[in-house]
């Protein structure tokens, strides 16, 4: 069998054990810390160490009580949901803008300080701003989320049209070529890779800003839900909502990586 | 015959910030005839590419005017097609891709079944047939500069510009190239203006060669008519006095007249 595929298997599994061991050591340590067995149980369902029964987190994540009391599935898509309308509004602001930062040197110089000084403001610094404007929980959330993830891709965008090679311009000039036509057939193939870096780095940051988000909006989300966990003094639920979460952002990351290597035209027709 | 295309007093200044202007290129008057075939020879520094974007109207001169078909030329145009030294295709679209965008953009009237037809002609003009749908990282250098070429003469242009076409490839494709240029030429007739700083390439190719003196204020120094006929075949040219002769002038106007140092 293929050795690197045996090391890419075995060694995480050397690495999960040591983690388990840890989180053994601190749940014997920390008074009411989750043990990694009673987690597994919260999260499939069977009797914990101290003979309670319960019905496992991911074992019915689709249940609906009511309102407020819905399976992990209806919290993680809500999160989605949120996550993709203020990442798909960023991309639909951020390219253009970010075409338009590439392609005109005035354009650059009066939007840079700007981009500058609004990219490393915490997205938490934004939410009780827009929370004071919307007055709702979906529309605060997605905008935090815009407002946050619009910046890679604005600046990637702007980074790809830069990279775009004097002599392809040379060539779109030769044949004439209006604005309009350097952009499509020429600018935008360029900058494609460059988006899709920008687009994913900005997904992974909306996933992480929307945990966070949701926490103070409150409602439904898998923000919400771990906090909600953490007030309920459910503690199997914090630690299930992480791993659910770091598992989705991967997933997320993943498929992005795939779209943008699809679109990539420097990975396409080669062996 | 009528003036096709002329060069009338061209001067080419390049400010430097504090100081005076570089002056790259001055009082270069030339007349090129039509179909007619010339190169322009000088040492690195000469200013011949700057020479070469200023008809191709990708670089503006500082005075002086440049008239093709009694018209002054303003910015660049696909009348006046330009092969890259390093072939500048799209990298995204395949070598029949790269043809057709150019045809589409400067023949729109084609419909698609003519579209085709024009493309896959000049894929076949510099036999390209069985790579027509790779991509350009997919195929040799002296592949792509042949569809460069060929990209540059699917629109029929007036003139083509070539910018040390082959300059980037070995000899012995280069050889394979300057072929393919001369058995293309002898079809479509062209006025052709190659840059080059091969002597043996300038001489093959071409019905006059001028050249250039040494930069600054570089100007025309000399321009050698090659008297021998086409089709030429370089082997055999080898021993020809007319082409011998050629050479050397050539040779002693670099070497003896114009000698550069390499600093």
């Amino acid at each position: 069998m293929n050795r690197e595929l045996v090391k890419k298997i075995f060694l995480p599994l050397v690495v999960l054990v040591f983690v388990l061991q840890v989180w053994s050591g601190i749940a014997s340590i920390v008074n009411e810390f989750p043990t990694p067995s009673d987690t597994y149980v919260a999260a499939f369902g069977g009797v914990t160490s101290e003979g309670d029964e319960l019905t496992g987190v991911l074992s019915d994540p689709f249940y609906e009580n009511n309102q407020d009391d819905k399976g992990i599935f209806w919290q993680v898509l809500e999160s989605l949901k949120r996550v993709f309308a203020g990442f798909v509004l960023a991309i639909i602001v951020g390219v253009p803008l970010g075409l338009f930062v590439g392609m005109s040197k005035n354009a650059q110089y009066a939007l840079n300080p700007f981009i500058q000084i609004f990219k490393p403001v915490s997205p938490l610094a934004w939410l009780p701003l827009l929370l004071f404007i919307f007055q709702d929980i979906n529309m605060t959330a997605i905008a935090t989320i815009f407002i946050t993830s619009i910046w890679p891709i604005i600046i990637n965008t702007a980074l790809g049209v830069k990279s775009v090679s004097e002599d392809y311009m040379n060539v779109a000039k030769v044949l004439r070529f209006t604005p309009m036509e350097k952009v499509i057939q020429i600018i935008l193939p360029v900058s494609v890779p460059f988006i899709f870096t920008g687009m994913r780095l900005s997904l992974g940051i909306a996933w992480l800003v929307i945990v966070a988000a949701e926490m103070l909006t409150g409602g439904i989300g898998i923000g919400f839900w771990i906090w909600d966990a953490y007030n309920n003094l459910n503690y199997y639920h914090i630690i299930i909502g992480i791993i659910v979460v770091g598992l989705i952002g991967y997933l997320l990351d993943l498929m992005m990586g795939k779209i943008a290597d699809y679109f990539d035209y420097t990975k396409r027709g080669r062996a | 015959m009528s003036k096709f295309l002329s060069l009338e007093g061209i001067e080419k200044r390049f400010p430097i910030p504090g100081k005076e202007d570089y002056v790259a290129v001055t009082d270069v008057n030339l007349e090129i005839k039509e179909n007619e075939i010339i190169s322009i020879i000088g040492h690195s520094g000469c200013g011949k590419s700057t020479l070469l974007n200023m008809i191709s109207g990708l670089d503006a001169q500082t005075s002086g005017a440049i008239i093709l078909e009694n018209r002054h030329i303003q910015g660049p145009g696909p009348e006046r097609a330009v092969v890259f030294q390093n072939h500048s295709l799209l990298p995204w679209l395949s070598v029949y891709q790269n043809i057709e965008m150019a045809v589409k953009k400067v023949m729109p009237q084609l419909g698609a079944h003519e579209l085709r037809q024009r493309v896959e002609q000049y894929v076949s003009m510099v036999n390209l047939d069985h790579a027509k749908d790779k991509l350009p990282g997919e195929i040799s250098g002296g592949m792509k500069q042949r569809v460069g070429i060929a990209r540059a003469l699917s629109i029929t242009p007036k003139v083509l510009l070539m910018d040390e076409p082959f300059g980037a490839l070995d000899s012995l494709t280069r050889a394979n190239l300057q072929e393919h240029l001369m058995r293309i030429q002898q079809k479509v007739q062209n006025t052709v203006v190659i840059i080059t700083h091969d002597i043996d390439e300038a001489v093959l190719l071409s019905d006059r060669v001028i050249m250039m003196t040494n930069g600054p204020q570089a100007t025309i120094g000399e321009i050698l008519e090659v008297n021998l006929p086409r089709p030429r075949n370089r082997v055999e040219l080898q021993q020809n006095p007319e082409y011998i002769r050629c050479r050397e002038a050539i040779l002693s106007f670099l070497y003896e007249k114009f000698a550069k140092d390499d600093e």
